[in-house]
C-alpha cells in the first residue's frame, strides 16, 4: 500500500451539520457499529478500541452518563489536537454531540488545558452559538429524545491529567492523581457515573468514520492498525507541523517527507515514548510497532541525546503526581543518573542499576505517566552508548 | 490582614460561590475564578471557599498546589512562562531565557520589585512546531527571538502607560 502523508487533513471534508444528521439517523447501537467495523482505536497514545469503550459505557447501568472529551494535550510534542481545537472547534463539539448520542450520555464536558487558554472565548462562543441553533440543547436536530450539553472546564496545569482516570480526579475538584483501575470510567467514571473519556482526535475520526464510510477509514493503514493517524512533527526538519499518515509509514518516509532526511533519531510518542536510532528508521508507525499519541521530535546530526534525556527526565520529575514511590522517587534517580553522566561520574554497574531501576518502574507505576517515563531514558542509553559515556568535562 | 479586608474578602467570593453549585465539583472552577481576579489564593481566600463547600481547608490547600497555574502567593501583573521542554529547547530557548533576565533584570522564579512581571519555566506549551515559544497570562508568543523579547515587554509595559491598551496581537497564532 502507498504510503500517505499530507498537510491537508481529511477533516476538511466533512461538514458536521451534515455528518451528525447522518448520524442522528442511525440507532446509537448502529452508530457504535460503525465505529466498530472501521476498527478505530483511541488517538490519545493508549490505542484503546473506541467502539468498545462506547458499548461498554452504553451498556453500563445508570441514567446519567458522561461524555468528556481530552483536551488536555500535555504530551512533549504534541500539538494536533491544538490545530483541530483552533481550527476544527465545530468539528470536535459536533463529534462529542454524536459520542454523547452514541453512549446515551446528555452531558458532554470539554476539559481544555490551560495553556490552550487562547481559545476559551472562541469555545464559549461556539457552544453558545451551538444551543441557539439546536445543535445543542434538548431535541437536537429535531431528534426527539435526544438531548445534549456541553460544558467547557479549565485545566490547570497538570500533565498527569491527561490520564483519564486524573481527568476525573480533576474535574471533581480534587488533584489531579489516577485512579486504581478497575473501576474503569465506563461504570464508574465523572460523579460515579458511567463515563466515556475520548481524546480530541478521536471524536473528530469518528465524525469522519459517520461521515465517509467504515470503509473509507479502513482502506487505510495496516490489519491491527487501520485508518488515517495525525502527527505532530517538530524538531530539526524543514516542515514541522501537523500531518496526516496512514498507519504502517517508516519513519524513513515520514523523514523524507518532511526534509529531516539527516536525522540521528527521533523520539516518537512524546516524553513517554521511544527515542528511535537512524538504524531503526524502517520501523513503522502503528500500534503493532512504533505507537503514538502523535509526537515525532526529529533530532539533528549534532544533537547532544544526554541532553535529550535530561530535559525528558526533569520534565517527569515535575509532572509525577507524587501519589506512588515507583514515580515519584525513581524519576527523581534517574536525574540524578543523569546528572552524573554528564559529569563523568557514573560507573558502569550503577548505570545498570539505573537500567534494572527504569525497568522496574515500567511494571510497578500505579498509571501510565510513572510506567511509561523510563523510556526515553532507556532508549537512549541503549542505542547512543558511546555519546553518554565517557564525556569531555568542560 | 484586616479583619475589614478579611471580611471584604469573604464577601467577594460568597458572591462568587452563589454562581456555582454548591458542590466538590466546583472547587476547581471557583479557584480558578479567584486566581483570575485577585492573581492568587490567599490561605484566607482557601478558608472561605473550603467553608462554603463544607470541606476542611487542607483540602483546598492540597488542590491550590497541585496544579502549576494556581498560586498561592502574588506574581507579576504579567506572567510570563517560557517552554522548557524538548522541541522549544532545540530551538534554543536559552537565548530567549537569557535575553528575558537581561531586559527583566530578574531570574526565573522571581518577580520584578515593581510587581509587574513574572518570569517562569513551563512544561510544553504544546507549540512545538514554531518555537521558541511563550505564554504572557494567557497570549502565547511563538518564533520568539532574542531580539523580539524588548518589543513584547514593551508591549505588556503600554497596560501601565497613560495611554493604556492591550498588547499587540500580532504574534498570536
Amino acid at each position: 500500500m502507498k504510503s500517505i502523508l499530507r498537510d491537508t487533513l481529511s477533516i476538511r471534508e466533512v461538514t458536521p451539520l451534515e455528518a451528525l444528521k447522518k448520524a442522528l439517523d442511525l440507532s446509537p447501537k448502529d452508530l457504535i457499529e460503525q465505529i466498530r467495523e472501521s476498527g478505530l482505536k483511541g488517538r490519545g497514545g493508549a490505542g484503546f478500541p473506541t467502539a468498545v469503550k462506547w458499548s461498554l459505557t452504553a451498556a453500563a447501568p445508570g441514567a446519567t452518563k458522561y461524555l468528556i472529551c481530552n483536551a488536555d494535550e500535555g504530551e512533549p510534542g504534541t500539538f494536533k489536537d491544538r490545530d483541530l481545537l483552533n481550527h476544527y472547534a465545530d468539528h470536535v463539539l459536533t463529534g462529542m454531540t454524536m459520542a454523547g448520542y452514541a453512549i446515551g450520555a446528555n452531558s458532554g464536558i470539554l476539559y481544555l488545558r490551560q495553556e490552550y487558554a487562547f481559545m476559551r472565548a472562541m469555545f464559549e462562543d461556539e457552544i453558545q452559538k451551538r444551543r441557539q441553533s439546536s445543535m445543542l440543547g434538548a431535541n437536537i436536530l429535531g431528534k426527539s429524545g435526544f438531548s445534549f450539553d456541553i460544558t467547557l472546564r479549565m485545566g490547570a496545569g497538570a500533565y498527569v491529567c491527561g490520564e483519564e482516570t486524573a481527568l476525573i480526579e480533576s474535574l471533581e475538584g480534587n488533584r489531579g492523581e489516577p485512579r486504581n483501575r478497575p473501576p474503569f470510567p465506563v461504570d464508574t467514571g465523572y460523579n460515579d457515573c458511567p463515563t466515556s473519556v475520548n481524546n480530541v482526535e478521536t471524536l473528530v475520526w469518528a465524525l469522519c468514520i459517520i461521515d465517509k464510510g467504515a470503509k473509507w477509514f479502513k482502506q487505510y493503514g495496516t490489519e491491527k492498525s487501520p485508518g488515517l493517524k495525525l502527527l505532530s512533527i517538530s524538531g530539526d526538519c524543514q516542515k514541522p507541523g501537523v500531518y496526516e499518515c496512514a498507519f504502517g509509514i517508516t519513519v524513513r518516509e515520514m523523514l523524507e517527507a518532511v526534509g529531516a532526511e539527516d536525522a540521528k533519531a527521533v523520539q516518537i510518542g512524546g516524553a513517554s515514548g521511544i527515542c528511535v536510532p537512524a538504524k531503526e528508521f524502517g520501523r513503522k508507525i502503528a500500534f503493532e510497532d512504533i505507537s503514538t499519541g502523535g509526537s515525532v521530535i526529529t533530532f539533528g546530526p549534532n544533537r547532544d541525546m544526554l541532553r535529550v534525556a535530561k530535559n525528558f527526565m526533569e520534565f517527569f520529575v515535575e509532572e509525577s503526581c507524587g501519589q506512588c514511590t515507583p514515580c515519584r522517587v525513581g524519576n527523581r534517580k534517574l536525574l540524578e543518573g543523569i546528572e552524573m553522566l554528564e559529569k563523568n561520574e557514573c560507573s558502569i554497574k550503577y548505570l545498570k542499576e539505573l537500567k534494572a531501576l527504569g525497568e522496574t518502574m515500567q511494571i510497578a507505576s500505579k498509571c501510565g505517566l510513572g510506567q511509561t517515563s523510563p523510556n526515553a531514558f532507556l532508549s537512549i542509553i541503549e542505542h547512543f552508548p558511546h555519546e553518554i559515556m565517557g564525556r569531555h568535562l568542560s | 490582614m484586616l479583619k475589614t479586608d478579611f471580611d471584604r474578602l469573604r464577601d467577594q467570593i460568597e458572591s462568587l460561590a452563589r454562581t456555582y453549585p454548591k458542590k466538590r465539583a466546583s472547587l476547581l472552577p471557583m479557584l480558578q475564578e479567584i486566581q483570575r481576579v485577585h492573581g492568587y489564593i490567599s490561605s484566607h481566600a482557601m478558608q472561605v471557599v473550603a467553608d462554603h463547600l463544607g470541606i476542611h481547608p487542607v483540602e483546598a490547600y492540597s488542590v491550590v498546589t497541585f496544579y502549576s497555574f494556581l498560586n498561592t502567593a502574588p506574581k507579576g501583573r504579567f506572567v510570563i512562562r517560557l517552554c522548557q521542554t524538548v522541541s522549544c529547547d532545540l530551538k534554543n530557548k536559552d537565548a530567549v531565557a537569557r535575553q528575558l533576565t537581561n531586559e527583566l533584570g530578574i531570574e526565573f522564579g522571581q518577580i520584578t520589585p515593581d510587581k509587574r512581571f513574572s518570569l517562569e519555566w513551563t512544561n510544553c506549551i504544546g507549540m512545538c512546531d514554531m518555537g521558541p515559544a511563550l505564554l504572557v497570562n494567557e497570549q502565547v508568543f511563538t518564533h520568539v527571538t532574542p531580539t523580539e523579547v524588548h518589543a513584547i515587554i514593551e508591549g505588556c509595559r503600554k497596560v501601565f502607560g497613560v495611554h493604556a491598551q492591550e498588547i499587540e496581537k500580532e504574534h498570536l497564532i
